[in-house]
């Protein structure tokens, strides 16, 4: 050792010069004696870090690949369209849901199908599901105004007839325009933009009231559609995540393109994977591209397998009428790009799975 | 047979001081009557040590600098005797409403449970202080003996048995004003006073040991009945009452609230004082209602608007809001959370000058959480996070899907997300659903699947194979589409530009039609398409509205 050791117990006391062997091996019992230092760990008896606890996906061929999915992990499915990601999705909320577990789908682009999810297996009891977007209800008066409950549609931005309410025993879709038959859907939204106009000129008049400010029991007068539903998803996956108890969180960002998607600051997922880490709860989100980078405990990209015919090779012939064909399945290929229970990158671990095509009606 | 009276003095000024517990520091007093003419009606220790004594003006009463001064409520007093009565029935079940600020108990079986007397009494007198009311407690043979007690003693006192006559003894004539244990006439009972007072007779004692056929002869059976409790000797049994489930606080408020802080910290109170009750009773709530009469708010002049309503006395607008929880709770702190976000949402658009709250009592929960059960958010946290979600997306954007029995696309509702359901064995996934493989199934046949659906039967086969789910377009987005030989081979959507271009692979149509004896028909055919996308395939479904002859792209294949 050739520079001097210099230590110091407290501030207040003159430092103590070391040099040699017999001064090194005082120094150190100092250190060890120190009450602060006594608690640090040396770093050559550090333990590697715990593997996390990992639970089936609810596919065999992904369980093969990757393990299954990791609690505690941040896991993410990338992948374009028809890909087979939201299949893999609705595959392990089911899987989930059946062990019992509470569950929550974040949906930034309100595109889960009700139906799709019950053929997969999820039970809706146990699914917390978080439509993102604009509110259908920005003011309390169009509560009423609005056409259904379960296709909650904004008739404004769509031809789609709108469907009425289904639901009778929905107490918070009072009957208003619902009731009005088919025929005079155009009546309904003529009479739902007139009501928009009324409450937005009133909205512009309550503002020149006395209550204004941001703690006033007036109303808000802010645009509820202002917060981008991507802000929106951040928000309540930080506030599920930090709520606890939940055994699979869920973020589709599926539709959400690339361009968006990559504006989410790295931080938001570090701070998503402290928040699970420690926790039996499993954090999977779906994009289509990776986003979360070293945040991500797994990392899984699915495509079109090339390897087996896609459903649409078997074209039709002429001859063959086309209501004889339907979708049967699609074959998906997923590589597992990123395992925290690899040392090394997977590289080119791929699993070949098919989807079965459902339809009722 | 023992018994206790719980006697809360100066019942007015307590009522307030339970709504306004920083007051207790203060001189107080309370005023009665109609401005200008207003009067006190009760004063606390420090106003009385100021010099201020009940009958004095509002303006001499301001003369004197540092003291608060209050409108009697009857709306409070009312709350701090539903509140005593909480009180005395955590107790025991025989409890009598002698009246407003005293009750009397029987303390008949509960030493085994609670221990001694004394100890009874003091846990009597922390409970009604925990509830916001300083009362005396007393504990006699008789209830009569304890009642003249509870009003002479402050504090707890304990009358041993065969020595009341001797501890009364030292108390003033006045206690028996006013007493409805009396059973007499008041008129009758305060003129014998004001005739005992006459003679020279200034305390029990005296009165006891007066002769009682001379006492018979001057002043009746009242008098006699008068010495009888003097001398402690009354015995009666008490008349119990069994008081209505009611809890409710209410708070009228000297100046308008506008702002939510202020707001928020009288609904803790509120709430606080609401689950002390609740906590006396061993109950816990499921449902609370917040009313607030608002001052010159406007009129929401929507006949669509259940929230708010004209009362009929003018210029007043009620505003009302209901909490409903999935599972009972008991805590404040959740309660005001909830209400703070429910009135952020739901602002009620005017001053507030009267606050009611009201909650309905259930049993609370019995949960018990199994070894092996995977872990669940805890239930007040989740409603909390519920709350805050409803707030950032919409109240209808967060809930639990329920499906309804139809074939109707988008056949589902939104329900409250409650995952705190008990574990039934028959909920479990039982049922395996076929799907259907391009051959036509019968009607029935997708019905009885749909249904096996709706109730929540699900696929639970580990080997069966994935589900091609759909990504469906809300709202599904218009395509204009060119058909070759009937069968869709282009298609353009403008609000997917993704979705443009030659069509690979075409199967269908899928047709549907429901509801046609209803006015809101509905008829469509469903097709399969593939369609390039850059370097990949995607699968997309589009559907013809029959009745308008419309195509629309509703979803994706994923």
């Amino acid at each position: 050792m050739s520079s001097l050791l210099v230590c110091a117990s407290s501030p207040t006391e003159f430092p103590l010069a070391f040099s040699g062997k017999k001064d090194r091996g005082l120094l150190l019992e100092r250190l060890s004696a120190m009450p602060k230092l006594a608690a640090v760990k040396p770093a050559s008896r550090l333990e590697a870090r715990p593997t996390p606890e990992m639970v089936t996906s609810g596919i065999r061929e992904l369980d093969e690949l990757s393990g299954g999915l990791p609690r505690g992990c941040l896991a993410q499915i990338c992948g374009p369209a028809s890909s087979g990601r939201t299949s893999i999705l609705l595959a392990a909320l089911a899987t989930a849901t059946q062990r019992q577990e509470v569950c929550a789908l974040v949906d930034v682009s309100n595109a889960l199908d009700p139906l799709s999810a019950a053929a997969a297996g999820v039970d809706f009891e146990k699914l917390l599901w978080v439509r993102c977007g604009m509110s259908t209800v920005p003011f309390d008066g169009l509560r009423s105004l609005r056409a259904g409950s379960g296709g909650t549609r904004n008739s404004s931005t769509s031809d789609y007839p709108a469907i009425p309410s289904l639901c009778e025993n929905d107490s918070s879709a009072p009957s208003g325009l619902d009731h009005f038959p088919l025929a005079t859907y155009g009546l309904r939204r003529g009479l739902h933009s007139l009501a928009a106009t009324r409450l937005k000129s009133r909205r512009v008049s309550d503002c020149k009231g006395k209550f204004c400010g941001t703690n006033s029991l007036a109303p808000d007068k802010k645009k509820k559609c202002a917060e981008d539903r991507l802000q929106q998803a951040l928000r309540v996956t930080d506030l599920l995540l930090h709520s606890g108890g939940f055994g699979l969180v869920a973020i589709d960002l599926g539709d959400i393109p690339f361009k968006e998607a990559r504006r989410i600051p790295l931080t938001s997922w570090f701070r998503f994977q402290r928040a699970v880490e420690h926790t039996p709860t499993v954090l999977l989100v779906m994009t289509q591209e990776p986003l979360a980078q070293s945040c991500a405990a797994l990392l899984l990209k699915l495509g079109a397998s090339r390897k087996k015919l896609p459903a649409f090779s078997s074209q039709p012939s002429g001859a063959l009428p086309s209501h004889a064909q339907l979708l049967e399945r699609l074959h998906i290929e997923g590589e597992l790009l990123r395992s925290r229970l690899q040392r090394k990158p997977a590289g080119s671990a791929k699993a070949v799975l098919s989807t079965k095509a459902i339809r009722i009606g | 047979m023992p018994f206790a009276c719980i006697f809360v003095p100066n019942f007015s000024v307590e009522a307030l001081l339970r709504a306004e517990p920083e007051l207790r520091l203060l001189a107080m007093a309370v005023l009665e009557g109609k401005a200008p003419l207003q009067k006190v009606l009760a004063v606390n220790e420090r106003a009385r040590q100021a010099g201020i004594e009940t009958g004095m003006a509002k303006l001499q009463v301001e003369t004197c600098p540092e003291i608060a001064l209050r409108a009697c409520s009857l709306l409070q007093e009312s709350a701090a005797h539903a509140a005593l009565l909480d009180c005395a029935q955590s107790f025991s079940p025989r409890v009598e409403d002698a009246a407003s600020d005293t009750l009397l108990l029987d303390l008949a079986g509960l030493e085994p449970l609670l221990g001694p007397v004394p100890k009874i009494a003091r846990e009597i007198a922390r409970s009604a202080s925990d509830l916001g009311l300083e009362s005396n407690v007393a504990v006699a043979s008789n209830p009569d003996t304890a009642l003249l007690a509870a009003r002479g003693f402050s504090g707890i006192t304990v009358i041993a048995e065969g020595k009341e006559a001797e501890q009364l003894g030292s108390l003033p004539v006045e206690v028996m004003s006013g007493n409805a244990t009396a059973g007499e006439n008041e008129r009758d009972a305060a003129q014998i006073l004001e005739t005992l007072r006459r003679w020279g007779v200034r305390n029990l004692r005296a009165l006891a040991a007066l002769p009682e056929i001379a006492l018979s002869e001057r002043l009746g059976q009242t008098g006699v009945r008068l010495q009888q409790l003097a001398r402690g000797t009354v015995s009666r049994n008490l008349v119990p009452v069994e008081p209505p489930l009611i809890f409710e606080e209410a708070v009228e408020l000297e100046y308008p609230l506008v702002l939510l802080e202020p707001l928020a910290f009288l609904l803790g109170r509120l709430l606080e004082q609401l689950c002390d009750r609740l906590a006396a009773r061993a109950l816990a709530t499921q449902e609370l209602r917040l009313k607030l009469e608002l001052e010159n708010g406007y009129r929401r002049d929507d006949d669509d608007m259940p929230l708010a309503y004209e009362d009929p006395r003018p210029r007043t607008i009620i505003f009302q809001r209901t909490l409903r929880l999935p599972v009972p709770l008991l805590d404040s702190r959740t309660f005001l959370k909830l209400l703070q976000l429910d009135l952020k949402t739901h602002p009620p658009g005017a001053p507030i000058i009267k606050i009611h709250l009201a909650a309905e009592p259930v049993r609370p929960r019995a949960a018990q959480n199994g070894l092996f059960l995977p872990p669940s958010p805890q239930p007040e946290k989740l409603e909390i996070t519920l709350a805050k979600i409803m707030g950032i997306v919409g109240e209808d954007k967060v809930g639990s899907l329920q499906l309804l029995d139809t074939h109707r696309p988008e056949g589902f509702c939104m329900q409250r997300f409650a995952p705190d359901k008990p574990f039934s064995p028959q909920r479990h996934p039982s049922a395996t659903l076929r799907a259907s493989s391009g051959t036509e199934k019968n009607h029935s046949h997708c019905s009885a699947q749909l249904s096996s659906m709706s109730r929540g039967e699900f696929n639970a086969d580990p080997s069966a194979d994935l589900v091609t789910a759909l990504r469906i377009f809300r709202p599904p987005g218009r395509v204009s589409v060119t058909l070759r030989n009937g069968v869709p081979s282009f298609i353009d959507c403008a609000k997917h530009p993704a979705a443009r271009g030659d069509v690979l692979w075409a199967a269908g149509p899928w047709r549907s039609s429901g509801d046609w004896w209803e006015k809101e028909g509905w008829a469509r055919d469903e097709w399969d398409i593939a369609v390039q996308q850059n370097a990949a395939i995607a699968f997309y479904r589009l559907v013809r509205d029959l009745l308008s002859g419309r195509w629309f792209l509703e979803g994706e294949y994923d």
